[in-house]
């Protein structure tokens, strides 16, 4: 576009502005419609702007129609000689008005005697104009000028003007639009500055950063005395150098002086002086006396309490941890075979096997004493959950696999047992009438079957968590989704599922049966709640004071819970005493991701992303007059932290005080 | 729920603490008069603990003072004489403007005046309260004192000043309590043991003052009006104390003899007398004329609670204080001219040694150059021309250093010329762990009467003398650096052993099981343990003081380090020159 050099497109349009426009046409009140045979209208012409970049659409917002007003107006012959747009009423006496009102009357305006200056007299009928059109040959180039109400013929320049404005060409014909652009703001200094802002004051400032940066230079690394050096006097007159003191080879003067006033360690530069007949006398004396004077009259006073107290008192006299044995403290055996991380693991109630499942697509059954791997059940999909059954007289293992949870009979162990099992399982009757369900209960068969699946529970969504009630008969999954049958509760026996909870109350993280009375905990974000199973009700709501709660145990007692997060704190909530945490611990560095409560014993233990696990010592008394004793025992290593992610997953044995941990770097760990 | 409403600010600590502007305008003061009744009086300004309540919810940057400190100040008869004073400015400029120079004089004659003795009394109730408060007025009364008698101040004010640290100077020297001494940039520390009292004042280096312009002498002044008064009691007490008469009167001297013998006046009796008494070199006339036996022998008794190994500490504490206070007792001494006579003969006279210097110097010289009794000449020049024998020619710093050090110092490192020793501050006293400098060490092992500076020194002198004997040294020095290298590897294997899992099965090591290390190890991670169940504020509160602790410990270790790499550096270098000198 012609407009292209930024200067000079403001210059054209305010100058182009000044013209008056006028029309051809009888009726004055027309629209501006382009008399100019062979010439585009004026559509055209502001269409052609409209490509102009926006930015100039911006700048010039009135620009677009004051060329189109420019394309039908007449140019003057001396256009740059009127500099102001007042000195247009010199060709009539009513000023910058529109020309309509006077479009009834004879004349327009009055001349200085008061007398009315007529319009030239315009007797031309159609067939004069149509005449006109046909003969005069200057027909093309006639316009009428509105203000005057003449007819004016154009001259050739005025022509030429018009012709390349039409064209979105400069009128001005001397002006060259690609002039070599003059880089203002390049990268070369110039003697004279671009602008004459003044300096900004921080350019007066020094730099805080590279005073940093020479501080850390290393010959500045100069604050301490010399080795000769000594401290202050403690006498309230004020501090003592020796003028021995410090070697000039260390110059600490630099760095002394880049240093703040206020920042100083000493308020003089130690010095050393051969003899004392070469000490100087000290300028900042009679300085230091008024320093001095204001101190005690001027600055105000407040008494502080100093804190005088012994380091060792302030840690907690604590039993020692030889006197809370046992616990786990060394590592015993290490469980290999996985070969992606190990994200869950369970132990059978007699204490003999170990289940654990994996991201290798694995179930794999271990014995706990010998380490070795008894038996692998490949899956599809990554293993998110394993529970065994908690009741004795039933060989049942559920594993969480994608959609589905299985119901494994491991055939591990006594013969009898798994027989049993599989008796029972057997042993089911199709009721009559078939019920509706949430999911769908499918009986393992062929390859499978073989392997040890019994059952196949198949949720619609994916299932992240499974666990069992105590009795062994119930047991509750939890599904990746935001609705409210994100929690599914499953009768084995009778092969029955029901979703216990019309509203969602956000995400659920994990569940939990309460080990001896019918409450069921659903822990979500930030909140765990208690529901009472038989009163179908919600019985308390605790508070967890965490970002995201990741895990929970309950103690065996049924009164406490500990609850894991992953802004790594871990937080023990005596429900009988408040629904708000009666510990929090920050034992760990990074986020928790497993917590175990032991059966027997009173320990409990955390796994967490920094690769520890710490077991902690948590005593609760049978009177509630007395709080749990908590005190952390052991920090178990064994695991590498692999990609950010260390133990996975914590357990104890049923019967011993053993530990098991299973971690990112696919192994599974005994400490004993 | 009943009662009157309770409005905000008007109980509680807003009530306590007075805007500084509202105290000025309930004293009825300008700030500057109210600033000079503060400085008299004693009264400061109070940081209330919450701002905010004081300051009637407002943040606003304000200074407060105590309610009660103020409506004390209203009551003080120092206000009305402020208050007279204006009006006798205002008068004044009156009768000057009217020409009426009658009035004039008439008012210059009653010009009201103030005395501070009554303020004196009321801060200071008990002696000991105004000697504990007694080193800011000294160190100010000595910066005034070595004012130039032009501008800055009144005359009367520094010769005032010049007077009464004389004075005390004298009474220090009468009671020989001075104790420490310090050259510092700054000036020169003294402390004296006053009544059990230690007082620390600093005295600037015998210089001219460049004065600083951004000082406002005004309140200096202010500050001085009040301290030359306290010590003007504080001296008087003193001399009082010890028998001695006040104004001081120099022993044994009449009147007549104190005029110079050449013909003409020196100066006029009065100033002669000041000089004299400033010169420090005679003692002062008592009272009652004191003797050995007058002083009782003071039964002890020992004090409640105290073991035997205590009463013994404090005992042999006696003794050497004792000791030190007859430190120079017996030796003559001559202050060259280029020495600063003051400070030295201070020093000198208050162990009780004999000091003189040229009769050109200073008034008050007492024996000659020549007198063949001066056991040590104090020089501060490289090297002297014309010696005598019989006396220690010595750098000034040796005074300084053997009064710190409580004893008379090998005279060896002072000679004229020579490089000095470091000269270490008596105020420091260094706690367990803290850095050392073994000059230091030298000097605790001097005062217990060992002798293993001179050892060194021998051998460097061995040193000196065969150079086989220095090449023996080095390479004696390496071979103990081998071995130490070697025993350190060792221990390194050992440790290295107990920490090392056994993988494999090999037979025949059994590996010694540290038991004290392992019990180490367990009671580490149970104080671990501990402190990961500390409550987080004590945990914070804990984690501060260790950092503490571990700062305090490697900035010792740093001083060390360096004090190493400074020690190497100088051992080569002497090596060097010794060669360059050899070849």
């Amino acid at each position: 576009m012609g407009f292209r050099g930024r200067p000079w497109g403001v210059l054209c349009c305010d100058a182009f502005s000044f013209f008056p426009f006028t029309s051809e046409s009888d009726d004055l009140t027309d629209s501006e419609e382009s008399v100019f045979s062979g010439l585009e209208d004026s559509g055209s012409d502001s269409s052609r702007d409209g490509q102009e970049s926006d930015v100039e659409e911006k700048l010039k917002g009135s620009l677009l129609s004051k060329k189109a007003q420019v394309s039908q107006g007449r140019p003057r012959e001396e256009e740059y000689e009127e500099d102001s747009s007042d000195e247009e009423d010199i060709r009539n006496t009513v000023g910058n008005i529109p020309m309509e009102w006077y479009q009834d009357y004879p004349h327009v305006g009055y001349d200085l005697d008061g007398k009315k200056i007529f319009k030239p007299i315009r007797t031309k009928d159609e067939l004069d104009k149509f005449l006109d059109k046909m003969e005069s040959p200057d027909y093309w180039r006639t316009v009428q000028d509105k203000q005057t109400g003449t007819d004016v013929r154009l001259t050739d320049e005025q022509v030429e003007l018009v012709h390349r404005l039409q064209k979105g060409q400069f009128g001005d014909l001397r002006l060259n639009p690609y002039e070599p652009a003059v880089d203002f703001f390049s990268s070369e200094v110039m003697i004279h500055p671009v602008t004459n802002r003044p300096a900004d004051k921080r350019s007066f400032i020094p730099s805080l950063i590279e005073k940093e940066k020479v501080r850390a230079c290393p010959g500045a690394d100069l604050t301490e005395l010399g080795p000769l050096g000594q401290g202050d006097s403690r006498a309230r007159a004020g501090a003592g150098q020796s003028w021995q003191d410090g070697n000039p080879s260390w110059e600490p003067k630099l760095a002394w002086e880049q240093q703040e006033a206020a920042e100083r360690k000493l308020n003089f530069l130690p010095q050393q002086y051969r003899c004392l007949r070469a000490v100087p006398a000290y300028a900042r004396f009679i300085h230091e006396r008024f320093e001095r004077c204001l101190d005690l009259y001027l600055c105000p006073r407040q008494r502080k309490m100093r804190v005088n107290v012994d380091p060792e008192d302030l840690i907690p006299n604590l039993p020692k941890p030889r006197d809370l044995q046992p616990f786990p403290t060394t590592q015993a055996l290490v469980y290999r075979g996985h070969t992606g991380l190990v994200r869950c693991l369970s132990v059978s109630p007699s204490g003999q096997w170990l289940v654990s499942g994996s991201d290798d697509g694995t179930v794999r059954f271990w014995e706990v004493s010998s380490a070795r791997c008894m038996k692998t059940i490949p899956v599809e999909g990554v293993v998110k959950s394993v529970a065994w059954n908690p009741n004795p007289t039933i060989c049942l293992v559920a594993v969480a696999v994608e959609q589905s949870v299985l119901l494994v009979n491991p055939g591990l162990g006594d013969k009898l047992l798994a027989g049993a099992t599989d008796q029972l399982l057997d042993s089911y009757v199709q009721p009559e009438e078939e019920r509706q369900q949430p999911v769908t209960w499918a009986v393992a068969t062929g390859v499978e079957h073989s392997c040890g699946v019994r059952l196949m529970i198949q949720h619609g969504k994916p299932v992240k968590q499974v666990t069992w009630h105590a009795k062994g008969d119930y047991l509750a999954s939890v599904l990746l989704d935001n609705s409210n049958t994100q929690v599914l509760i499953h009768q084995a026996s009778k092969r029955w599922s029901q979703s216990p909870f019309r509203r969602s109350k956000g995400q659920v993280q994990s569940v939990l049966f309460h080990p001896l009375r019918p409450f069921f905990f659903v822990a979500t974000q930030r909140y765990v709640r208690v529901y009472n199973l038989l009163k179908q009700e919600l019985s308390k709501k605790l508070l967890t004071n965490c970002k995201w709660v990741s895990s929970m145990a309950i103690h065996p007692a049924g009164d406490n819970l500990i609850c894991g997060s992953y802004d790594s704190k871990l937080a023990w909530f005596d429900m009988d005493l408040s629904v708000k945490p009666y510990r929090v611990l920050r034992h760990h560095k990074k986020a928790l991701r497993a917590v175990a409560f032991h059966r027997h014993y009173p320990l409990f233990a955390s796994a967490s992303d920094d690769g520890s696990v710490i077991v902690c010592h948590g005593t609760v008394y049978n009177d509630l007059l007395q709080n749990p004793l908590i005190v952390p025992v052991k920090v178990l290593k064994g695991h590498v932290p692999t990609r950010d992610l260390g133990v996975l997953d914590v357990l104890f044995h049923p019967s011993q005080p053993w530990l098991f941990s299973s971690g990112a770097d696919a192994t599974i760990r005994l400490f004993t | 729920m009943g009662g009157l409403e309770k409005k905000k600010y008007e109980r509680g600590s807003a009530t306590n603490y007075i805007t500084r502007n509202k105290a000025r305008k309930k004293l009825q003061l300008s700030l500057a008069d109210f600033r000079r009744l503060c400085i008299l009086k004693g009264i400061y300004p109070h940081e209330p603990k919450h701002k905010k309540k004081v300051n009637k919810g407002s943040t606003a940057a304000r200074t407060f003072y105590l309610l009660k400190d103020i409506k004390f100040l209203l009551h003080e008869p120092i206000v009305n004489k402020f208050r007279e004073y204006k009006v006798f400015v205002r008068k004044l400029r009156k009768a000057y403007g009217k020409s009426e120079w009658n009035t004039v004089e008439r008012l210059k004659d009653n010009k009201p005046g103030y005395k501070l003795d009554h303020i004196i009394k009321e801060r200071y109730p008990t002696f000991i309260d105004a000697l504990r408060d007694l080193d800011d007025a000294l160190s100010m009364c000595f910066l005034f004192s070595t004012f130039p008698r032009t501008g800055k101040c009144h005359v009367q004010t520094i010769q005032l000043c010049r007077r009464l640290t004389v004075e005390f100077l004298n009474y220090v020297i009468a009671s020989r309590s001075l104790r420490k001494v310090f050259l510092s940039i700054k000036g020169i520390y003294y402390q004296a043991e006053v009544l059990g009292q230690p007082i620390t004042w600093i005295a600037p280096y015998a210089f001219a003052h460049d004065h600083p312009t951004d000082v406002d002498y005004r309140v200096m002044a202010t500050f001085t009006e009040f301290y030359t008064t306290l010590l003007g009691f504080v001296n008087f007490r003193l001399y009082q104390s010890l028998n001695l008469h006040y104004p001081p009167k120099i022993e044994g001297q009449a009147e007549a003899q104190l005029k110079p013998e050449e013909g003409e006046a020196y100066a006029m009796d009065s100033e002669s007398y000041m000089e004299k008494l400033s010169a420090l070199s005679s003692s002062l006339a008592r009272v009652v004329a004191s003797s050995q036996e007058d002083e009782v022998q003071v039964d002890e008794f020992p004090v409640d609670g105290e073991s035997a190994e205590q009463e013994e500490v404090r005992k042999t504490e006696q003794e050497a204080l004792e000791t030190q206070k007859k430190l120079f007792e017996g030796l003559r001494f001559f202050l060259n001219r280029e020495v600063p006579r003051e400070p030295l003969a201070f020093i000198i006279r208050c162990f009780g040694g004999e000091v003189s210097w040229d009769k050109s110097v200073c008034i008050g010289a007492t024996y000659d150059v020549t007198d063949l009794t001066i056991t040590h000449q104090i020089v501060d020049r490289p090297s002297l021309a014309k010696q005598v024998i019989g006396r220690y020619y010595l750098q000034p710093q040796w005074v300084f250093d053997s009064v710190n050090a409580k004893m008379c110092l090998p005279v060896a490192d002072y000679f004229p010329g020579m490089l000095l020793p470091p000269h270490l501050s008596p105020f420091v006293s260094e706690k367990d762990g803290d850095y050392i400098p073994p000059e230091k060490l030298k000097l605790l092992a001097l005062q217990r009467g060992e002798n293993p500076g001179e050892e060194s020194e021998e051998e460097e002198e061995e040193d000196g003398n065969d150079d086989d004997e220095e090449d023996d040294e080095g390479s004696e020095g390496e071979d103990s650096e081998k071995e130490d290298e070697g025993k350190l590897r060792k221990l390194e294997e050992q440790r290295s052993q107990g920490k090392k899992l056994p993988v494999k099965v090999s037979a025949g090591t059994v590996r010694l099981e540290d038991k004290q290390r392992i019990a180490q190890e367990e009671k580490n991670e149970e104080k671990r343990l501990a402190i990961m169940m500390m409550k987080k504020r004590e945990k914070y509160l804990y984690q501060k003081i260790m950092f503490g602790k571990k700062r305090k410990v490697r900035e010792a270790t740093k001083l060390t380090e360096k004090r190493k790499a400074h020690d190497a550096a100088m051992k080569s270098e002497k090596k060097k020159t010794k060669k360059a000198r050899r070849a």
